[in-house]
């Protein structure tokens, strides 16, 4: 009995060992000893900055251009050189950033919404619904990705081309899509397909979750479905599930600019690295700096968030180490 | 076993006939048939043309005559922007050459990823492993239309080693097909180097050692057999990665590829041709994951009672 309460009477004194300080605290302290990590989250850092303030920084706007410069060589006048319209290549490069990081975040995003609300309902109401809602997934799964965002994109491209006639919705999709540049469509392609990874996950998360006691306790203080969705389940795995997500990042990035690059992404003006490439390309024996800078920007962005989402599932898992 | 084997042929049947089912009528609802040009046909004309392709009967019954059609003799139609060849005609002239990239694209993808990966994890924490797992995100990080034009330019342009553009000489498939396996070789190593990491903590490793076995025989007949078996689920899904892969690097090389010409008519907005080639490429890579999902079973016999 005494040496006991001994025991539990020091307990306070001892000083908190490594184990204390909960598991993302753990995790964010290895992710800063990554130093590949750090540097990655440096690098996107800058390219949000170069996202977010780019009519600062670049040194003309990207639609801007004179014939008679056309094919300038990198020099004083032009950092980075000028394209086959004489437009500054390395304005249209910092406001490419806009557009692949925000195709990469919005793809992200909706993936976890949709994947969330897809999983959540499945797991939750189980049986007939489940087994549906999961065997559509499965019938998704099967289907091949890439080509069907590609069909997707061609049927909006050519519903959408002016002067042709085509039902209300897509003409008023069309304007939201005119708005943004070309991303709204491309937003949708990638939406079709994200999220099916995404449901499974989160269904699996549910089914081990919903059956916990503080479900059971919500449902006898007479929580609503929804609530008990929401309220109790949704903060109990929401964290995992989109650090799982931003892995996800840079094949929205490639996407696009895969998209962008076969014709079918963001409309020009609008620059895109991968259109730029693919702008570049003709004249690349003569002019190569067209196209490497451009593949150097979207290379160095894709390297950046592997760079920093390894980071983070080793320090989420660190056993993998 | 066989139930498995029966129940995962029988499943792709459905998924085959959405695939179908989105890209036909994906396609055909597009406005504006394929006479619509910009130069005025006479309403005869164009009356006769849709009759000729049929485009003058009821959507569905269309897709039942095409698919009819490429169920019983493998035909898929016309296409619109060349009169003269038929869609069967292109996926002759131009399938063999993507298959030719994919294949060395695929072997490259094996042949260094698998080893690189291996080697990984038997050095782990060394400066081997941190350089493999270096050039691993590496792969992973340059998509092949950054990686393609990176090529041409050292080896091409700078070097003036190997030329570019057309298919021909082994010469010529160099640069593609490395551009093509790169990042599946990056996927491969990472892959491989995680599942060996696993296999080698695993109880069984250390009833090896116990037993006094040699190393050779413990890394290749215990560890590595066991760490492959996850390699091989992704083959499927990297065989997709590989086939979509083609219409870039086609296109960047200008290799007289299905894919090169796949970009192209999405540029000429030649539907049929669209079409084909769409569901030929899906074909492909639900039969293969078909395949890799069968061999999983014979590989792994935990997954059979399932």
């Amino acid at each position: 009995m005494l040496p006991l309460r001994r025991q539990t009477a020091e307990a306070p004194t001892v000083p908190r060992a490594g184990g204390h300080r909960g598991i993302w605290a753990d995790a964010a302290l290895r992710l800063a000893k990554n130093k590949l990590a750090v540097a990655g989250g440096i690098i996107l850092l800058l390219l949000v900055i170069a996202a977010i303030f780019a009519p600062f920084i670049a040194p003309k706007g990207y639609a801007e251009g004179s014939l008679e410069q056309n094919y300038a060589t990198p020099g004083k006048r032009y950092l980075l050189g000028a394209d086959f319209m004489g437009r500054d290549l390395l304005s249209r490069i910092i406001y490419g950033t806009r557009v692949s990081l925000t195709v990469g975040v919005v793809g992200a995003t909706l993936a976890t919404i949709i994947g969330v609300i897809y999983g959540s309902i499945s797991g939750f109401y189980g049986g007939r619904i489940d087994n549906w809602m999961m065997r559509f997934v499965d019938l998704m799964y099967g289907l091949p990705t890439l080509l069907l965002i590609i069909l997707i994109m061609v049927y909006f491209r050519s519903s959408s081309l002016v002067g042709v006639e085509s039902n209300p919705v897509i003409k008023a999709l069309s304007v939201i899509d005119d708005a943004i540049g070309g991303m709204f469509f491309i937003f949708i392609g990638i939406a079709t397909t994200s999220w099916l990874t995404m449901s499974r996950l989160v269904r699996g998360m549910i089914l081990s979750l919903k059956e916990q006691q503080f479900v059971e306790a919500a449902l006898v203080a007479g929580a609503s479905d929804f609530r008990i969705m929401s309220r109790h389940l949704l903060p109990n795995f929401l964290g995992p599930v989109i650090v799982a997500e931003t892995l996800n990042i840079p094949n929205y990035i490639i996407i696009e600019a895969f998209l962008s690059f076969i014709g079918l992404g963001v409309n020009p003006p609008m620059p895109s690295w991968g259109g730029m490439i693919s702008e570049g390309f003709r004249g690349m024996r003569s002019y190569p700096h067209l196209v490497l800078f451009p593949a150097m920007a979207l290379s160095i962005t894709l390297l950046a968030f592997n760079f920093l989402g390894d980071g983070l599932r080793d320090a989420l898992d660190p056993r993998m180490r | 076993m066989y139930r498995f084997i029966l129940r995962r042929i029988l499943w792709s049947i459905p998924v085959l006939f959405i695939l179908s089912l989105i890209t036909f009528f994906l396609m055909h609802s597009i406005p504006g048939g394929p006479f619509d040009t910009e130069k005025q046909v006479p309403k005869e004309i164009k009356a006769n043309l849709e009759r000729k392709y049929r485009l003058d009967q009821p959507l569905w019954r269309q897709y039942m005559e095409y698919s009819w059609g490429i169920v019983r003799h493998l035909d898929f139609g016309p296409s619109y922007a060349s009169r003269s060849r038929t869609v069967n005609d292109i996926i002759k002239d131009h399938l063999p050459v993507s298959a030719q990239l994919g294949a060395l694209a695929l072997a490259i993808a094996i042949g260094t990823g698998v080893p690189l990966g291996i080697i990984a994890a038997l050095k782990q924490n060394t400066y081997i492993d941190y350089a493999s797992t270096f050039l691993a995100i590496l792969g992973r990080s340059i998509p092949s239309l950054a990686l393609g034009p990176f090529l041409i330019w050292i080896f091409a342009l700078k070097l003036h080693l190997l030329p570019v553009a057309t298919w021909e000489t082994p010469q010529h498939m160099i640069l593609p097909a490395i551009t093509l396996g790169a990042a599946e070789s990056a996927l491969l190593a990472r892959l491989t180097r995680a599942s060996m990491l696993q296999v080698l903590r695993e109880d069984y490793i250390r009833t090896a050692w116990a037993k006094g076995l040699p190393r050779p025989s413990i890394m290749l007949r215990h560890a590595l057999k066991n760490a492959l078996i996850p390699v091989i689920t992704v083959m499927g899904p990297l065989f997709a990665v590989i086939i979509t892969g083609t219409f870039i690097v086609e296109y960047i090389f200008a290799i007289p590829g299905l894919g090169r010409y796949f970009i192209t008519s999405i540029g000429n907005r030649d539907y049929p041709v669209i079409m084909g080639t769409s569901l030929l490429f899906g074909f492909f890579i639900i039969a293969a994951n078909l395949l890799v999902d069968i061999s999983y079973a014979f590989i792994d016999p935990r997954i059979r009672y399932q």
